[in-house]
């Protein structure tokens, strides 16, 4: 291997993994107010169907993008009525918005399956894009993959130094505390839901504007699911949340690449590879319960009523 | 049709059939991929379309598209019959076992399965020559790299498949000696994503002239985002990609299938195994990019017609496999039966077929 396809490895990972890192930015959010929202995989399909029919229409890729964005959190606006106000099991809620998203986006997409698109084109940066290695690895890809890097930056600090992270945390660490407190929980909650929704929908946007860029029934390929091991990989840090997004791009283009290289190694067993990845993060993360404990929300999961304080 | 094809799908309208007068045949089809692959599906409804504006009244056609490979298709392919289906298709070759089983459960209906290698009594086989349109691939693949590497995206380790990449291969080299090929394969018919990374992975590597035996046009959409070239497979998909697009082998079914309608109607039918190519023009070469070199261009018809006349016959001896045993002796050309068995690739290329 010489450096210039090494260069051209770690490129494509990060192309890879955007689609990952957009939507699991979107679940972290999510995740942190306490909801634990399985419906990723459907929300992502509904986001790459209605990206691309409306960029298709409109002939206009920022209006997909956005279409793509208002569908998810239209999506996950029906989860978290469901969930914040009917009091609906999360998980239960979740798993019905996959298969109810998957479902209605081969439905609403079927007409327009081998469409093709132009795609966004690489818009390499001035300056940056000439550092040697570096700047072809980071600095040469299409303008969403630049937003992916804004908005992980932004989320960090958001997080982490904002009055705004703060009352997120504090919601999802102890919603009766922040309630008392005056915090309106199921406002950050739907909002977290909603940005959660929005991400989701940006990710199928990825897929089906620039990633292939057509619109094809399953395109996603679990991705969503993907998303949400990566949340737990990341043990619920934003920065990390990047980096192992780019991981697990580089896993599931390495068996591909390996053939290329002569490697006589079962494709079977190297496409397994990013999902074998995700086992082991799990095992390993697993493994120490009392860890697990003390990273995730506190309150993940577990519906809060403020009519029915204790 | 979409409407028809759902109902059939969840067996609705099985025993639902309203008898018609003239009592049209009634003709199914089971495609592997959706109608918009554009490419193999895309080229089967086609031909199924052909059938229909042939015969007009005279035959219904339905179809079930994106039926997975497996235990599905065989609840897929038992519905058609109950639905009252006389002739069915099956369009993949992971159809097979399912085809065979299906029939022995309907023995009065006709099965046509593409691309396999079992029949019965009720069910016939029909084959493409597709290594024919290899072959003028690979020519001209070979004389059109400049850095001797040619990739090629397979997607199972099927004889069809093994023997295309052979044939290319073969023709690659007659007119490159130091052409060099690699194989990378998706395990999969249709995965735009897959094939896409699949294709920049191989153009990482070197190569500029991109194979695919896969159905979505995403390589060649690849190759032309990298201004590298490629080829379209089973239908013309020379619009997605004006300037790399080489030419497409296209798969031309409708002759056939009336051929086949026919002779069901007229109570000719037998199981036969059916291979056509280049000469029956079930088999063409399509949209030849005006781009190209003029040297390529006239090699390009001149392959074409050396191998539809039956001039050059890609797998004729001595050819040796790639661990040095003899595989077809000099003099030898593979029959059709041995061009269903081949499982060995052709010296020269530096890989080994996955098990």
């Amino acid at each position: 291997m010489d450096a210039d396809l090494i260069v051209q490895i770690l490129f494509a990972a990060i192309k890879t993994g955007t689609p990952l890192l957009f939507i699991a930015l979107g679940e972290v959010i999510c995740e942190k107010s306490g909801i634990l929202n399985l419906g990723q995989e459907g929300m992502m399909l509904m986001g790459a169907v209605v990206g691309f029919l409306a960029a298709y229409g409109s002939g206009n890729m920022g209006f997909g993008v956005l279409a793509a964005m208002a569908m998810g959190a239209f999506m996950s606006l029906l989860f978290a009525v469901l969930v914040l106000h009917v009091g609906a099991n999360q998980v239960a809620t979740g798993l019905a918005l996959t298969i109810f998203g998957t479902g209605l986006s081969a439905f609403v997409g079927a007409d327009f399956v081998g469409k093709t698109l132009q795609g966004f084109q690489p818009i390499p940066l001035p300056l940056l894009s000439d550092i040697p290695y570096l700047g072809r690895v980071l600095f040469s890809h299409d303008i969403l993959v630049y937003f992916s890097f804004v908005m992980t930056i932004a989320l960090i600090y958001v997080v982490n130094k904002t009055r705004i992270g703060l009352t997120l945390k504090a919601v999802g660490e102890n919603p009766h505390a922040a309630n008392a407190i005056g915090i309106k929980v199921l406002r950050v909650r739907y909002l977290a839901v909603m940005f959660g929704g929005a991400m989701a929908g940006l990710s199928g946007a990825y897929m089906s504007l620039v990633y292939t860029p057509m619109w094809v029934e399953g395109m996603t390929a679990g991705r969503g699911w993907i998303a949400l091991a990566l949340v737990v990989f990341a043990s619920w840090r934003v920065g990390r949340i990047m980096l192992g997004a780019y991981l697990f791009g580089l896993a599931s283009i390495m068996h591909l690449v390996l053939q290329g290289l002569g490697w006589s190694i079962s494709p079977n067993l190297l496409a397994m590879l990013p999902y074998v990845a995700t086992v082991i993060v799990m095992v390993i993360i697993g493994a120490d319960h009392f860890k697990e404990k003390l990273l995730a929300p506190r309150s993940l999961g577990k519906p809060f009523d403020p009519r029915n304080m204790a | 049709m979409k409407l028809k094809s759902l109902l059939v799908g969840l067996g609705l309208l099985a025993g639902a059939s309203v008898a018609q007068a003239e009592d049209p045949l009634k003709v199914g089809f089971v495609y592997v991929g959706p109608v918009g692959d554009l490419g193999w599906s895309y080229e089967h409804d086609l031909g199924r379309q052909g059938l229909e504006d042939y015969f007009g009244d005279k035959v219904e056609t339905t179809f079930v598209e994106n039926v997975p490979e497996g235990a599905d298709a065989e609840r897929v392919i038992t519905q058609l019959a109950k639905a009252g289906n006389d002739l069915i298709f099956t369009t993949s070759f992971g159809f097979m076992n399912p085809t065979i089983k299906v029939a022995k459960r309907f023995p009065k209906v006709t099965f046509e399965h593409a691309t396999g290698y079992k029949r019965s009594k009720n069910v016939g086989t029909y084959v493409l020559r597709t290594y024919e349109g290899r072959y003028v691939t690979g020519v001209t693949a070979g004389m059109m790299t400049e850095t001797d590497t040619i990739g090629y995206i397979a997607s199972f380790p099927i004889p069809e498949v093994i023997r295309d990449i052979n044939s290319t291969f073969m023709a690659a080299k007659s007119v490159n000696p130091n052409v060099k090929m690699k194989i990378v394969w998706v395990n999969s018919w249709y995965d735009p994503g897959k094939e896409t990374d699949a294709a920049n992975a191989l153009m990482d590597q070197g190569v500029d002239i991109l194979i695919q035996h896969t159905d979505s046009p995403a390589p060649l959409i690849a190759a032309e985002k990298r201004g590298m070239r490629a080829f379209g497979q089973a239908s013309d998909m020379s619009k997605f990609a004006p300037e790399a697009h080489i030419f497409s082998v296209r798969d031309n079914w409708a002759p056939y299938y009336i051929s086949i309608a026919d002779a069901v109607m007229k109570g000719t039918w037998a199981p036969k195994d059916y291979w056509g190519g280049f000469k029956e023009d079930i088999l063409t070469i399509e949209s030849v990019n005006s781009n190209l070199p003029a040297d390529v261009k006239a090699k390009i018809s001149e392959t074409y017609a050396a191998v539809k006349s039956g001039e050059i016959k890609p797998f004729t001896g001595p050819i040796k496999d790639n661990k040095g045993n003899l595989v077809v002796k000099a003099g030898h050309t593979l029959t059709d039966v041995e061009l269903a068995q081949v499982n060995w690739y052709v010296e020269g290329i530096t890989d080994e077929i996955p098990r």
